[in-house]
């Protein structure tokens, strides 16, 4: 019996690697948009502006204090009753983006804050606008501080992908899930959807923990 | 937007969402403690000089640490019956968020012993402690305190992600959301106070980890 299953689950292989392009396809999509948002985020989160920094506190706290599945079946369930439809990719891409960014703003403003106030005055005293300080003197320091959580946080977010699953995105997850109704070998259907998922995690724990080894 | 927003509904399925509530923290600390001696054991394994139990522990570490909970879940509900093991869907949450939660912790752990400088051991050597000694009065009373915030930002995760076991069918507090959502098709006011509870539960967590943190920062100034 086991033999057959494993036949039938090399047949519908393709299967899953349709999956696994649509599980790629969402992760890279809500990285760079989490990394730009959360960057945005971020520089105005340790920014001088209170008023500003306090709110988006308060957002980076709503975000963090629920869970990802709650968030995805208020977006995917409750703004069509406010007039607005959404697919079930983009839905689950403004998850992750509203999700991601709000993680990726803690590591920001902790690497900005990181910074001594002397770096920033002597910007300031070179006659660098806003921008360029910013550009050429704060962020690149930061980055040190930044780089290593920030790529642990992808591996979360790659992770958290799978949870999109819950509203139909055809990704690896929702495929397993398709799959073990037909054929119900568990143990198989899920270690294949592991060991994809590890394919693409694992490089990204490697390059983080090497990271965190230089960096430190 | 949110004009009719509708209380007395709330109010009517508030014992639900209450009994949702009690079943999210009973499984929270079940598996939080079951987790904190996991992490204990995978750890104590991980850096052991011993490569037979060496290896494995880092392979269970790595690979809990590199697939989603929801596939780990998944793999324990559909594949501990197809080994002949039938338990109800509550236990194989807990057993999930155990064996997740315990890599990530032993992780924290041996983050914290190795956090202790090279010549505190040496001083242990010198003075003529043996490795018990060694453990018990200069190593762990400083990793302790380089461990407890992260161990509280792991509860946190791990209260979150008990929301996933909604989609195994246990009855906590996510699936309560669920249920009256598909009873009375009122997802705005399900889902806002499972939401609510949720951060309930985080504002207390977090300032105890802040509290925890401050205390430690504390510590170390003097």
């Amino acid at each position: 019996m086991m033999a057959f299953y494993f036949q039938r689950l090399v047949e519908i292989f393709p299967f899953f690697l349709l999956g696994l392009w649509m599980t790629v396809k969402v992760a890279f999509i809500s990285l760079f948009n989490c990394t730009i948002l959360g960057f945005v985020l971020g520089i105005f989160r340790a920014g001088k502006n209170k008023f500003i920094s306090r709110i988006i506190g308060v957002y980076v706290s709503l975000i963090r204090g629920t869970p990802f599945v709650v968030q995805i079946f208020i977006i995917f369930f409750i703004l069509p009753e406010w007039g607005i439809q959404l697919e079930a990719f983009p839905a689950a891409l403004l998850a992750m983006a509203i999700m991601g960014s709000a993680f990726i703003c803690e590591i920001v403003a902790g690497g900005i804050n990181s910074i001594p106030k002397g770096q920033w005055e002597a910007a300031v005293s070179s006659g660098l606008s806003l921008f360029q300080q910013l550009r050429f003197v704060v962020v690149p320091q930061a980055m040190k501080v930044i780089l290593p959580p920030l790529v642990g946080q992808y591996v979360l977010l790659i992770k958290d992908t799978s949870v999109v699953s819950v509203i139909g995105v055809m990704e690896l997850t929702r495929v397993g899930w398709i799959t073990v109704v037909r054929i119900p070998e568990g143990l198989m259907v899920f270690s294949l959807v592991g060991v994809l998922y590890f394919v693409i995690s694992y490089p990204l724990i490697l390059l983080s923990n090497y990271l965190e080894r230089r960096m430190a | 937007m949110l004009a009719d927003f509708n209380f007395r509904i709330i109010f009517e399925y508030m014992p639900l969402f209450l009994n949702g509530l009690k079943s999210t923290f009973l499984i929270s600390i079940i598996s939080i403690i079951l987790a904190l001696m996991t992490g204990i054991v995978a750890c104590s394994c991980r850096i052991s000089g011993i490569k037979i139990i060496k290896y494995p522990a880092i392979a269970y570490i790595e690979i809990m640490r590199s697939t989603p909970l929801l596939v780990q879940i998944y793999f324990l509900y559909f594949g501990l019956p197809t080994l002949g093991l039938r338990i109800p869907e509550i236990q194989t949450g807990i057993l999930a968020l155990m064996l997740n939660s315990g890599a990530y912790i032993a992780e924290i752990i041996r983050a914290g012993i190795s956090s202790v400088d090279e010549g505190q051991i040496e001083a242990g050597v010198a003075s003529g402690l043996n490795y018990v000694q060694r453990m018990r009065f200069i190593i762990l009373p400083q990793a302790l305190g380089v461990t407890v915030p992260p161990l509280l930002g792991q509860a946190i995760v791990l209260v979150k992600d008990s929301a996933l076991l909604s989609l195994i069918s246990v009855a906590e507090l996510t699936r309560s959301g669920q249920t009256m959502t598909s009873e009375r098709l009122m997802p705005a006011e399900a889902f806002f106070t499972v939401a609510f509870f949720y951060i309930c539960i985080y504002l207390c967590l977090k300032t105890f980890s802040d509290w925890s943190q401050k205390k430690l920062i504390y510590r170390e100034a003097y």
